[in-house]
């Protein structure tokens, strides 16, 4: 090009064309790069484009599992889902939070504890995810909000289930309650399990049986747009969520009204076991907490109310409570004298009303001040529950053989009941004291024990146990809630452990437990219409060496003085009962009360009345219920306890029947 | 492609009417495919807003009016304005510069109180015209020194457009610009030494950029770096693209686009969502159609009477191109993101009318030639 005349428009045009061309063939190039550009796009690394595609825009989405319900052991519902609404707010939809959250409270009660709560769990949410903020609207608020909803963009009612406990209170002591997972929670569960789950059992067989009433996650396929909403639900890819087994429980819920009808207005706790399996029939304690104020979460106030309150109602008193036995551990004393030699059924006192050990100028008083009479046998003093008769019993039996042998009734050990938390008591004997205090075992010091006092204390749940062991002759079964259920018992033992064990320890009993209920078979029960249940069997943990027969009878014979003979301390109680009866009244000293909450020792010193206790099983001769009353502050025995027995009794034994 | 127009058999009434009014038959069909098929995928892009369409269809019938009206402007008329209309053009740049309406973050517009207009995408033909009209006269292949002064009228704009901050139509009318130059005969070894300067100035340049720009070159050059940030455009149009396939998705079935993790996607990126539904195949009818463009309107330039219809056609259909081959280079990864529409699919107005304009000045270019051919 570089010789090309100027004026030249030939040559000029040629340079032109020439350009062109070389600029059409760029071009064509291009074009062909961007084809082999769109090639390896769409066909070469079309499958994983189209991956990634997919995977924008599916997300999966959890749908909890309904909770399993609770019956009890006549399937009436304890603990069921009821639909409630709750009020939720999706943060990225709403512009000004706080002007909105102003604005609802004038429409809907809105306390500052649920806006806290909102706030929390506003962090964790995921994005165009509601976050609750009123939960169990009423049917009038959901009206209300419904006619100024265009008020509120961004805020809306969802329909949900929520957990009801249709007795409250009452069963509140056996079956806790489920509240809103927490930051502690999370450390704990299975987070794939519980992605959609709002709610985790805190307390009580809710907590002990979580992983079988929680049941599994389900899935839905969503397709979501960039900003994380749902744009379409994709049925196809739908998992259905597996609901959580329903429990049956041991629990007989008209037996429990009627405990807690009879106890009143008094404090205290009644637990009553099947003694030929351990059932546990009435878990009370009262007074109690509506558990339908844990469900949704409690405020900070009403939290520190139940707190402060001194009649304690969140001190489950069956479990938790740690009170001296009293009398009610005498006749167990008198078998022990009896199994191990230390005396035989001939053995009698003379009682005038108080005792003295050789040696020792200390008085100990009996409860009846001028004695018993010249010649007081066991059942005599069983049956007037002598005091004398059982510190020379205890003075004789020694400390140690007295510990040997109450343990195996369960004393200072868990009963390993399926409710977290249960407190293990204490029977000291020499060594204990040795390594708790340094010093040696004072004889004087077993005779307080040998009427129930001293260091001795008992849940409420052991004493009841001891008395199911007692009248089931040495058989010892694990005490249990938890009756059946769908699941063959296999599968639970896999299940139901939990993590977060409070008190469990480790003990010898475990293995003989695992062993017999190996060894059982399993059995299936009359199960409501529909699936059919697995009962759970009966778990011994340890059969009482039973070194003579008629010792036991003995002891039976004893006790069903106390309910029956003229004398008898619980006679007031039974005598026109038409079944036999075997109990045995106690009164525990208030000093012991050592459970370690700080509440005003003043106003407690104006409550210094007694506990009253009452142990007892029926019928005598062939026991179906064994139970432990505990009516705090309530004196004695004979007056308080026992009647609460024979109505419970009452209605086990007959009402049942007609 | 169109046989003899002159032939009296088929003069039917249509093709009376395209003579009349000096269009290209072929160049008007092929525009207005492509226009339909741009409105077929707006209307998918836009989620089926008819709001959207309609205001589409309008732009496009204003475009079509523009390219008739610039049909009829004889080039000789258009040469005798050019420098005229650069000065304005300069002006308006000038104008905006000071009182500009500020809009995403770059002063590009003059409110002119009825409607708002913007200067630089009218330079993207005033500028061609001008580079054509300083060559008129001129021996090609050109001069040294008249490279550098139509390098002087091309560099003003670009100078005025890249400081908007508006960098992709600053790149784009340089682009038209140097068309002119390489069409005009510019010696290759004046090119390669330009792009060395260029290459040579490239320091100085990344420190005028502007941060955003900074950053999109960057995430040009590696988009997973910042896969949430700016890198995302990219990265969802890639995606949306392979996974159209070869058949693509199907109409109004891309869940890139209509779940909304394609960016802009009526605008700059429509082409993704037409490789989404429309798959290869849709490309390949959106690329013959585009080259059909180009190669017919090289034939008209390359028929065309004067220097001055030459140069500015050449210019006017090559930077048209540009357009298509920068937009599509933009979506699949191949180039930074720009901002440059795909030109006659991408939803919008501004760039429409500068488009219709130039294919007006084709047309009249054709007829131009048609009348007294030479």
């Amino acid at each position: 090009m570089a010789g090309v005349s100027l004026n030249d428009r030939h040559l000029e045009l040629q340079v032109y064309k020439n350009r062109v061309v070389i600029a059409a063939v760029f071009c064509l190039l291009a074009v062909l790069i961007l084809i082999i550009r769109l090639l390896i796009l769409q066909i070469v690394n079309h499958d994983v484009f189209s991956t990634l595609s997919q995977s924008n825009r599916l997300r999966l989405m959890a749908i909890a599992p309904n909770r399993g319900l609770i019956y009890d052991r006549n399937g009436v519902v304890l603990a069921e889902n009821r639909p409630s609404y709750r009020l939720e707010l999706v943060p990225e939809e709403v512009k000004d939070i706080n002007g909105t959250l102003e604005r609802l409270r004038h429409l809907i009660k809105i306390e500052d504890s649920d806006i806290e709560r909102f706030r929390k769990e506003r962090k964790r949410g995921r994005p165009f995810e509601g976050v609750p903020l009123r939960f169990n609207l009423s049917e009038e608020e959901v009206a209300q909000f419904a006619v100024n909803r265009h008020r509120f963009p961004g805020v809306d009612i969802v329909a949900g289930l929520s957990r009801y406990y249709p007795f409250g209170a009452m069963t509140a002591p056996v079956l806790g309650y489920v509240s809103r997972i927490d930051e502690d929670d999370l450390d704990t569960l299975d987070e794939g399990n519980y992605q959609a789950t709002t709610h985790i059992g805190k307390v009580g067989v809710e907590q002990y049986y979580e992983k079988l009433l929680h049941g599994t996650v389900g899935y839905k396929q969503v397709e979501v747009n960039v900003e994380g909403r749902v744009i379409n639900e994709i049925k196809e890819n739908e998992r259905q969520p597996v609901p959580g087994e329903d429990l049956h429980l041991s629990i007989d819920i008209r037996l429990q009204t009627v405990a807690a009808a009879a106890l009143g207005e008094n404090s205290g706790a009644v637990v009553a076991i099947e003694p030929s399996t351990g059932a546990v029939l009435v878990l009370l304690s009262k007074p109690s907490y509506d558990p339908a104020l844990f469900v949704n979460g409690i405020s900070n106030e009403a939290f520190a109310a139940l707190q402060a309150d001194p009649a304690r109602p969140l001190f489950n008193r069956a479990l938790h409570g740690q009170y001296p036995p009293g009398s009610t551990i005498k006749p167990l004393f008198g078998l022990a004298a009896l199994e191990r030699g230390v005396i035989n059924e001939n053995f009698a006192i003379g009682c005038s009303g108080s005792y003295q050990l050789p040696h020792d100028k200390r008085r100990y008083r009996d409860w009846k001040k001028y004695g018993h009479g010249p010649a007081v046998d066991l059942e005599q003093a069983v049956i007037e529950s002598c005091d004398v008769f059982f510190y020379d019993l205890a003075y004789r039996t020694g400390i140690d053989a007295m510990s040997d042998y109450v343990r195996q009734f369960g004393f200072g050990q868990p009963t390993g009941i399926d409710i977290l938390g249960e407190k293990i008591g204490l029977f000291p004997n020499s060594e204990w004291k040795q390594k708790r205090f340094g010093e040696k075992w004072y004889t004087g010091e077993s005779l307080s024990v040998g009427i129930g006092q001293g260091y001795t204390v008992a849940t409420p749940l052991q004493l009841a146990y001891m008395t199911a062991i007692m009248a089931s002759n040495g058989q010892a079964y694990r005490p249990h809630v938890l009756e059946a259920t769908s699941l063959p018992p296999s599968q639970i033992e896999l299940l139901q452990a939990p993590e977060r064990t409070a008190a469990a320890e480790p003990t010898a009993v475990a293995g003989a437990e695992a062993g017999q209920a190996a060894a059982r078979p399993e059995t299936a029960i009359d199960a409501p219409p529909g699936s059919q249940l697995h009962k759970i069997p009966p778990a011994l943990q340890r059969s009482v060496p039973v070194v003579a027969q008629r010792h036991w009878d003995y002891i039976r014979k004893a006790m069903m003085g106390v309910a029956h003979d003229p004398k008898g301390t619980a006679r007031g109680s039974f005598q026109t009962a038409p079944y036999h009866a075997a109990g045995k009244t106690g009164t525990a000293q208030v000093i012991s009360v050592k459970q370690n909450e700080e509440y005003d020792e003043e106003k407690i010193a104006k409550q210094y009345r007694d506990h009253a206790l009452f142990i007892a099983y029926a019928p005598a001769e062939k026991p179906e219920i064994a139970m432990a009353i505990l009516v705090e502050n309530g004196g004695h025995g004979s007056s308080a306890a026992a009647p609460i027995a024979r109505k419970i009794m009452d209605q086990y034994l007959i009402a049942r029947i007609h | 492609m169109i046989s003899d127009r002159y032939s009296a058999a088929d003069d039917s009434l249509v093709r009376e009417l395209f003579r009349r009014f000096r269009l290209d038959p072929a160049l008007v069909l092929a525009l207005t495919v492509l226009m339909g098929l741009g409105l077929i995928v707006l209307y998918s892009s836009s989620a089926q807003s008819m709001p959207m369409l309609n205001r589409q269809i309008i732009r496009l019938a204003i475009g079509l009016v523009i390219m008739v009206f610039f049909a009829q402007i004889p080039p000789h008329t258009l040469k005798f304005w050019s420098p005229w209309l650069y000065t304005g053009g300069v002006c308006c740049l000038l104008l905006v510069f000071y009182f500009g309406h500020i809009g995403k973050g770059a002063q590009r517009w003059l409110d002119l109180g009825f409607a708002r207009f913007q200067p630089s995408e009218l330079m993207k033909l005033i500028v061609p015209m001008t580079v054509a009209w300083y060559f008129t006269g001129k021996s090609l292949p050109l001069k040294f020194r008249h490279v550098i002064g139509a390098s002087l009228l091309i560099l003003i704009p670009f100078g005025l457009i890249a400081e908007q901050p508006d960098l992709g139509t600053a790149l784009l009318v340089g682009a038209g610009g140097f068309m002119c130059l390489f069409l005009g005969g510019m010696s290759w070894k004046l090119m390669i030494g330009g792009v060395a300067a260029v290459g040579a100035m490239m320091p100085v340049m990344w420190k005028m950029l502007h941060g955003y720009q900074q950053r999109r070159v960057l995430t040009f050059l590696d988009p997973e770096s910042d896969p949430l940030g700016a890198g995302y455009h990219i990265i969802q149009s890639k995606i949306a693209i392979g996974s159209g396939g070869v058949y693509g998705k199907g109409w109004l079935n891309g869940t890139q686009s209509h779940l909304d993790f394609l960016p802009e996607r009526s605008t700059d990126f429509i082409f993704s969502v037409l490789a989404e539904e429309f798959g290869f195949f849709g490309e390949l009818l959106i690329l013959t159609l585009y080259t059909f463009i180009l190669l017919r309107g090289m034939g008209i330039v390359l028929r065309a009477r004067d220097t001055y219809s030459r140069i500015v056609g050449g210019s006017i259909i090559l930077t048209f191109f540009v357009y298509v081959v920068v937009n599509i280079g933009m979506v699949t990864g191949l180039m930074p993101v720009v901002g440059v529409p795909l030109p006659l699919i991408s939803y919008g107005g501004t760039s429409m009318v500068a488009l219709m304009m130039g294919f007006g000045i084709l047309m009249s270019i054709n007829a131009d030639r048609r009348l007294s051919p030479g």
